[in-house]
């Protein structure tokens, strides 16, 4: 199968491959993958470059229909998949942002190092395992009453750190300031809004997950820097998770409105889950306005978590998080749409940027980067299989010219997740995370199992491309020596 | 005749249910889909829930069918192991679902399930009876 690919994809360079345009009549723009020959190998039988080929349908796509280095198949986009709409007349599609609205990562860096940590890790992840509610089923420690739940939507992370859960540095260190202003509780349903309450402040299950990690290697000191990372052997949090199960209600409520609009608009689709609607639509507009609420509950999510992991942190260690150095390296979402300028055969352009499954790369000097950032530029976070390493990384002019200012998210999925049950065992996965050294708790052994390193692409593979490919710079690496997950 | 079959899907998880009826497509969806999270041995009927639904055809009401029932699961802590739907038609589906609220000490969940998707969906008309494919996010 992946020599069928080969045939309906053209090599500009080692890094890049272009879809033809007629590879399915009604493309409305090229593809374009970035992938070398020892991962297009890897792509196999997966359907994902045929949904790159969908994506190129949508109605006012701009550009290519691009994927990320971690390609691999989802439902509507591909995961990786990037692609920017024409505010005036392009389309938004729930199906370029996905169920799991604002999935997306946070890292903190600490003042303590591998030596402090070690000793203490087995008391640390199991207060954590407690701390931070995880799992199906599981309801937050925070007791919402049915009239605050607007101010989440409508605010974010702020909503978090105005109610006592983080500092306000936290904010000026998340993509948007955690909040994005569009946001409107009215678009969203009550059944949407029922969901979100009790699920605040949880982790959640399947990929999802707290980590504590080591810096390993670091390949951009100045950036390393400037994120508060000085040296390897330093301690770093990683925290991975999304807007639970309101996220999922809100795509699941627009999917329906879309299904309906693609009709009343007349849009043609070679697949249902790609149901869209004229971003300048009462349709459009209103998805985007319920998207805008559960993204902001995704960082009232993730600062909330913050707040309880610096606190285990202070008893643990008797000394306050600011004697710690926990502070934010940033927050970045990976399942979102964006209205942002780019631009375009020359000309500045307002575009509707799909990122599913890929992280935002703003290069240095750039206005959204934070200030304290943007001599080097916004960090990039990519979290690997929990046996393997993660990585930070740095946007580049590259990608702001090439990909709406987009990169990788993580590793990609290679191997299904019956696969993965069939060919492993629990046991055999928890005995190769000891030998690595790697302290864990998980709510359900299955997810241990679904998780394992070998049910993906090595991330190391995925930044190498992207940064070959110039599209984000490599930053640092980092090990996990502990982790929770759902 | 087999009730479901799955299949592989690199990121999530994908059923094929057959039936000799729409009506049986719909039930075995379901409980495919609940084999998926939990042991449904384990799973008691004792507790009945009725459900209505309407769509604009078939293949939406299946995926609406799902999502209610992963609503109620994810809300609400429910696991059903039985369904009867007493009225199928191309808009508008009434069923009962019948399980119980979880019990983490009995039951073990095995996965997740976010939500069925439109994805490659397709219900079709076999020689003897019905299938239907499903690709569902975990």
């Amino acid at each position: 199968m992946a020599s069928y690919w080969k045939n309906a994809l053209r090599k500009i360079d080692n890094c890049r491959w272009e879809l033809k345009p007629d590879y399915k009549p009604g493309m409305r723009v090229p593809g374009l993958l970035y992938t070398d020959e020892s991962m297009l190998e890897q792509i196999g039988d997966d359907q994902s470059p045929e949904q790159v080929a969908n994506v190129a349908f949508l109605p006012g796509i701009v550009g290519k229909s691009m994927a990320m280095p971690d390609i691999h198949w989802g439902y509507g986009f591909p995961i990786g998949g990037v692609a920017a709409t024409r505010v005036s007349d392009g389309v938004i599609s729930p199906g370029g942002v996905g169920f799991d609205i604002n999935c997306g990562v946070r890292l903190l860096r600490t003042n303590l190092t591998e030596a402090d940590i070690k000793p203490r890790i087995e008391q640390i992840i199991t207060r954590l395992f407690t701390d931070i509610p995880s799992g199906i089923g599981s309801e937050g420690r925070i007791k919402l009453k049915s009239n605050q739940i607007n101010g989440v939507l409508r605010n974010g992370a702020k909503w978090a750190v105005e109610e006592g859960y983080g500092e306000k540095d936290d904010l000026e260190l998340t993509e948007d300031g955690g909040c994005l202003k569009w946001a409107d509780p009215e678009q969203v349903s009550e059944r949407a809004k029922k969901r979100a309450i009790p699920q605040l402040g949880t982790l959640g299950s399947g990929n999802h997950f707290l980590e504590i990690q080591i810096v390993d290697e670091i390949y951009h000191p100045a950036a390393a820097k400037a994120f508060g990372v000085e040296e390897t052997g330093q301690v770093l949090i990683l925290i991975h998770t999304g807007s639970r199960g309101f996220g999922y209600q809100v795509c699941d409520d627009y999917l329906k409105t879309m299904g309906k609009a693609i009709k009343k608009y007349g849009i043609e689709l070679p697949d249902r889950q790609l149901a869209c609607a004229p971003v300048k639509s009462p349709e459009g507009e209103a998805y985007l306005a319920a998207m805008g609420c559960a993204a902001n509950y995704a960082w009232a999510n993730r600062q909330c978590i913050t707040h309880w992991t610096r606190q285990t942190f202070a008893d643990i260690f008797g000394q306050s998080p600011q004697e710690l150095g926990l502070r934010m390296i940033y927050d970045v979402a990976h399942n979102i749409a964006k209205i942002e300028e780019h631009e375009v055969e020359g000309k500045k352009l307002s575009v509707c940027v799909h990122r599913k499954g890929a992280t935002r790369a703003f290069p240095a000097g750039h206005p959204a980067v934070p200030a304290r950032y943007r001599k080097v530029g916004q960090p990039v976070l990519i979290p690997g299989d929990m046996g393997r390493c993660s990585y930070v990384a740095v946007g580049t002019e590259t990608a702001m010219k090439e990909t709406f200012g987009s990169t990788c998210h993580g590793a990609g999925r290679v191997k299904s997740r019956s696969a993965a049950k069939r060919e492993l065992s629990s046991a055999e996965v928890a005995s190769e995370l000891k030998e690595k050294g790697i302290t864990f708790k998980v709510a359900s052994k299955s997810s241990l199992v679904e998780e394992a390193s070998q049910a993906y692409k090595d991330v190391s593979d995925v930044v190498r491309v992207a940064d070959e490919a110039g599209i984000s710079r490599k930053v640092l690496k980092a090990r996990p020596i502990g982790v929770i997950k759902g | 005749m087999t009730k479901f079959e799955i299949i592989d899907h690199t990121a999530d998880v994908g059923l094929v249910v057959y039936g000799s009826t729409r009506k049986e497509v719909f039930i075995n969806a379901a409980i495919g889909m609940f084999s998926l999270i939990v042991d449904p041995g384990k799973v008691s009927g004792t507790q009945q829930l009725e459900i209505t639904l309407d769509a604009d055809d078939y293949e939406e009401l299946l995926v609406a069918w799902l999502n209610e029932l992963l609503y109620l699961f994810d809300a609400e802590n429910f696991i059903f192991s039985q369904f009867e739907i007493s009225r199928l038609n191309s808009d508008s589906l009434t069923a009962i679902a019948y399980g119980e609220k979880i019990d983490l000490s009995r039951h073990e969940i095995k996965t997740q399930i976010k939500a069925a998707t439109y994805h490659q969906l397709k219900l079709k008309t076999e020689d003897e009876g019905f299938s239907a494919q499903i690709i569902l996010d975990v």
